[in-house]
């Protein structure tokens, strides 16, 4: 069993790493007052155009590339309605997911079937993006916590009416924010077409939007805390596999409950402990409109 | 930097309060049509489609009214929550949880005869959507975990529990081992209103939730508390509602609507339990209650407009050979037009460089 | 005024539907999956595109994707109101749905696929994959070093489960030490988890994978870590050119180029049909990746199976309490769709 746990650990990582980035990208969106409930249309976006440009350039490397960037661009497109237009958060998001999902399954098309070679490993059998995604962490907690960027971010967030007061650019720090989000679910998204499973399908994202939102909740402020909430989830995930490969005789149905269920158990948990952590941003979902 | 502001419209037109929906709309139609051209399609076949076909033949109507039941009932549930400020994301597991107890009662009904049946059916599937939707209400009160967690992460295990029990304890012995459970009795059955018709009693328990939730948002102490607490908590503690109860009142309502719907499908519709019995009403309601507005007639009429627009996907497959991911894509551009439109009735817009 | 509109629009939508329809037969499919899904719903759309090809002019055929079970039978309503005269719903949850259609428009032909409810104008239609399984149960039990063979699985279905013993039986028809773990996805397509699974089948000592879900994701990751592995539903040699062992594919050409043209015959009769590597249903990818007498082993077990010679569950069966199953020279075909028990030497457990 020793020998196997560098092994299961990778395997823990791997699934672990797209929730990571892309709830790591919706903490800042959310920190900054905005909530962006499209985060599996921006992931399929990036998973789809990812392949397609992997596949046209024959380069894996400029696939993750696009990919992110198409997950930008669709974060674009929100923050045109929800920042620009002031339109209503929860809805455009929904819209912006349905939008991708049907975008990403139409570009995606011709490039069903076809396999892509791998990308090798930088480190201790880990790959490139999971390295990055270290460095995503590390980056985006110092960014919030110790940089005055951040402090302004929060305060966006909090509050939009005094931020504004103060003569903080709120639109533009959360429009930075929402495009940020938008490049790491698109990242997320293309690692698994290009490196999670090398491949494009359709619907292949089977709901990891939606897990990387709740995650963020989970996070309640604190990017170490997400983190450690990501790769729970995945390590329950993996363990349920381990459980059914060792016929344990529990139905699968129950032990693939395990990692929703123990979601909550931790929150329980960590609450029974007296670390609620702190709310959501004041301001998280209300439109923002200067007066001038 | 920001080239695009808005600037608040003083006093909002009637007049433009429905022209720019319509307008919305209409853009959106062209954004289509152009792609449509582009393909090289038949604009007067997708205007049946769309359009004509589902808005006048009787058939198609039906089918849209059905449609847009489960969905105005789902919505309805959820502006109470919205409105007071909770995130009910897990309306879907309420309603599979709602057609698994109802489900239940027809199972353990099957051979009987009564008119009691159908009845504690729909009690039994309101009755589990409401607890299963006091979990997350009790979570947060207990222990502050945030309700958009919980609700979401018990869409799951409610998904898995319905599977393991078509598969085992539930599953119809004389089916050969296939995962579904008996098929209902008549007496279990929600039949149309009338000899060959299609429309069933649960339109009509769509309709009543409608006028309960006009009536009680509108004119009740209960719908004050409710927008009171989403707007200023401590309002509404004045009106003699504390925070925890009103979040328990606002998720019972929710949960117990969309096991109202649960059941209401599963009874109509399907006629037994299986492995799967939603294909994301709860999630699609969310777009339905924020497209009305938060407001029980508007979440009305869009649940009419997206059943159109689910509908007409299916028939642009047959009839234009588009596929399914061109007619979603088409409906997401479509929300977002009438969001866009939503927004220009109440701002105008500037460019200044 | 209204009422005149909307009565001239609704004679514009009459006389523009059957207009086209009048000489060719139209053909509808539904499927569960979109037809990019390169397993399921992909191949019986590769049988609707061999209908096109095969008798070209004489049809028009028609798909709709993604058609949730729970909520099927208006899709299926809709293709016989569009004049689609022979109907193929391609899953096993579109059996009420598709009977109660059936009943309504009893000029229609309708074809459900793998299920086992009939009607004068409802065939059922079914292929015969445990044959495939039983010959990749074979290689596996001559390519296995470590006699671990993990099995990731979707759903414990009689198809599924009656995969599961077919390839038990011919694993342990050629290696006795051979043994068996099993996995369940819960899912037919989540390409991260079924991937997931694989992984930790090989973690536990598994040295090669198989599958009865439908991505290439364990082919895929049992080639990653240098194991072998079988494609499904398609030849998916391209995705581990140097791991693949070789796939069972769906082939549903031959039958739905049968049934259009019984159709077009008038010979059309409601029946059940349950086919397999005899008459092409089943078909085996290029045997690859394995020593010659692995291959000239795996090749004269196909032959065998498809002559008829040789039946994967001849009997006797001995389930997992160690009784042997009610047979008569093998088991009849209504014991195979309806299979319910793993036979001995599996240790998993079926959910009763």
């Amino acid at each position: 069993m020793i020998e196997l746990l560098p092994l299961i650990l990778a395997t823990v990582i791997t699934a672990a790493t797209p929730l990571v980035i892309a709830a790591l990208g919706e903490h800042v969106v959310e920190r900054s007052g905005v909530l962006n409930l499209g985060v599996e249309g921006m992931m399929i976006m990036g998973a789809s155009l990812g392949f397609a440009g992997a596949v046209v350039l024959d380069n894996s490397y400029l696939g993750l590339a696009i990919g992110a960037l198409a997950g930008m661009v669709m974060a674009g497109i929100f923050a045109l309605f929800a920042l620009g237009l002031a339109t209503n958060q929860v809805a455009t998001g929904l819209a912006i997911t349905i939008f991708g999902l049907g975008l990403a399954g139409l570009i995606g098309q011709p490039f069903v079937g076809q396999p892509r070679p791998p990308i090798p490993a930088l480190v201790f059998g880990l790959d490139p993006i999971v390295c990055l995604s270290f460095v995503l962490m590390v980056g985006t907690a110092w960014l919030l916590n110790r940089t005055r960027a951040g402090l302004i971010l929060r305060g966006v967030g909090e509050s939009h009416g005094s931020a504004h007061a103060l003569g903080l650019p709120v639109l533009k720090v959360r429009l930075l924010a929402v495009l940020f989000g938008g490049l790491c679910a698109g990242l997320a998204g293309a690692y698994l077409s290009l490196i999670y499973t090398r491949f494009w399908s359709p619907g292949m994202t089977a709901g990891r939007g939606w897990i990387a939102l709740a995650l963020v909740v989970f996070a309640a402020g604190s990017v170490w805390r997400l983190v450690a909430g990501a790769y729970l989830f995945g390590a329950i995930l993996i363990a349920q596999l381990h459980a059914q490969a060792g016929a344990i005789g529990i139905p699968s149905q129950f032990l693939s409950m395990l990692p929703y269920l123990m979601t909550i158990v931790a929150l329980v948990v960590l609450s029974m402990a007296g670390r609620r952590g702190a709310g959501a941003a004041g301001s998280l979902g209300q439109p923002f409109v200067p007066d001038r | 930097m920001m080239v695009l502001s808005l600037v608040p419209r003083q006093g909002v037109s009637r007049v433009r309060e429905i022209v720019t929906p319509l307008v919305a709309f209409v853009v959106a139609l062209v954004i289509a049509a152009l792609v449509l051209l582009a393909m090289g399609k038949s604009l007067k076949t997708a205007a049946d489609v769309y359009v004509v076909e589902p808005l006048t033949t009787a058939w198609s109507l039906q089918e849209v009214i059905l449609k847009a039941t489960p969905l105005t009932l789902i919505a309805i549930g959820l502006i109470f929550a919205v409105r007071a400020n909770r995130w009910n994301i897990g309306a879907e597991g309420q309603y599979v949880v709602g057609g698994m107890f109802g489900g239940w009662v027809a199972i353990a009904a099957h051979g009987m005869e009564g008119v009691w049946i159908l009845p504690a059916m729909l009690i039994a599937g309101m009755a589990g959507g409401l607890v299963y939707g006091l979990i997350p209400a009790a979570l947060r009160n207990r222990f502050g975990i945030s309700e958009i967690l919980s609700s979401l992460m018990l869409v799951y295990v409610a998904e898995l529990a319905l599977d393991y029990l078509v598969r085992g304890p539930w599953r119809d012995r004389t089916a050969f081992n296939f995962p579904k459970s008996v098929n209902f009795d008549a007496a279990a059955t929600l039949g149309p209103l009338w000899e060959g018709g299609k429309l069933h009693g649960g339109v009509l328990l769509a309709l009543l939730a409608v006028l309960g939730a006009v009536v009680l948002l509108g004119r009740s102490r209960f719908g004050f508390a409710v927008s009171a607490t989403g707007e200023a908590p401590r309002a509404a503690n004045f009106a003699g509602f504390n925070d925890h109860r009103l979040t328990l009142a606002v998720f019972a309502i929710s949960g117990a609507l969309a096991g109202l719907a649960g059941i209401i499908e599963v009874s109509a519709n399907m006629g037994q339990l299986q492995p799967s019995i939603s294909q994301g009403y709860g999630f699609t309601a969310i777009i339905v209650a924020f497209l009305g507005r938060l407001n029980p007639v508007g979440a009305l009429v869009s649940a009419l407009v997206l059943a159109i627009l689910l509908i007409g996907s299916e028939t642009a497959q047959i009839m234009l050979k588009l596929p399914f991911d061109m007619t979603r894509a088409f409906m997401g551009l479509l929300l977002l037009c009438i969001l866009a439109g939503e927004a220009l009735t109440r701002y105008k817009v500037r460019w200044n460089a | 005024m209204l009422k005149y509109l909307l009565g001239a629009a609704a004679a514009v939508a009459l006389s523009v539907a059957p207009a086209a329809a009048q000489q060719k037969l139209k053909v509808g499919f539904i499927y569960v999956g979109p037809v990019g899904d390169f397993g399921w719903s992909y191949q019986h759309d590769q049988g609707r595109i061999a209908i096109e090809k095969a008798l070209g002019a004489q049809v028009e055929t028609s798909y709709i994707e993604n058609v949730p079970e729970a909520d099927s039978a208006r899709s299926i309503e809709q293709l016989a109101r569009t004049g689609h005269k022979l109907i193929f719903t391609t899953s096993f949850g579109y059996m009420e749905p598709t009977l109660a259609v059936a009943k309504k428009y009893p000029d229609v032909k309708f074809e459900h696929a793998t299920g086992f409810k009939r009607d004068k104008n409802v065939a059922t239609y079914s292929a015969k994959f445990h044959e495939g399984r039983y010959i990749i149960g074979q290689i596996a039990g001559k390519m296995t070093k470590s006699n671990t063979i993990g099995y990731v699985g979707a759903f414990p279905i009689p198809e599924v489960v009656a995969g599961i013993n077919a390839f038990f039986l011919g694993a342990k028809s050629v290696n006795p030490n051979v043994k068996i773990k099993i996995v369940w996805a819960n899912t037919w397509f989540d390409p991260g988890k079924e991937g997931d699974a694989a992984k930790a089948l090989l973690d536990q000592g598994a040295d090669v994978i198989t599958q009865h879900t439908d991505s290439p994701a364990p082919l895929q990751q049992a080639a990653a870590r240098g194991k072998f592995a079988f494609g499904q539903a398609s030849d998916m040699s391209k995705f581990a050119p140097n791991n693949i062992l070789t796939s069972i594919i769906d082939n549903w050409s031959p039958y739905y180029i049968e049934r259009t043209k019984a159709v077009l015959e008038g010979k059309w009769a409601s029946q059940d049909s349950f086919e397999g590597l005899a008459k092409g249903e089943v078909k085996m990818g290029p045997y690859v990746n394995m020593p010659p007498e692995v291959k000239a082993m795996a090749e004269a077990t196909e032959k065998a199976i498809a002559s008829g010679a040789l039946n994967p569950f001849k009997c006797p069966i001995v389930n997992q309490d160690g009784k042997e199953v009610e047979c008569k020279d093998a088991l009849t075909d209504a014991q195979v769709t309806s299979m319910n028990f793993y036979v001995q030497g599996i240790d998993d457990k079926l959910p009763k």
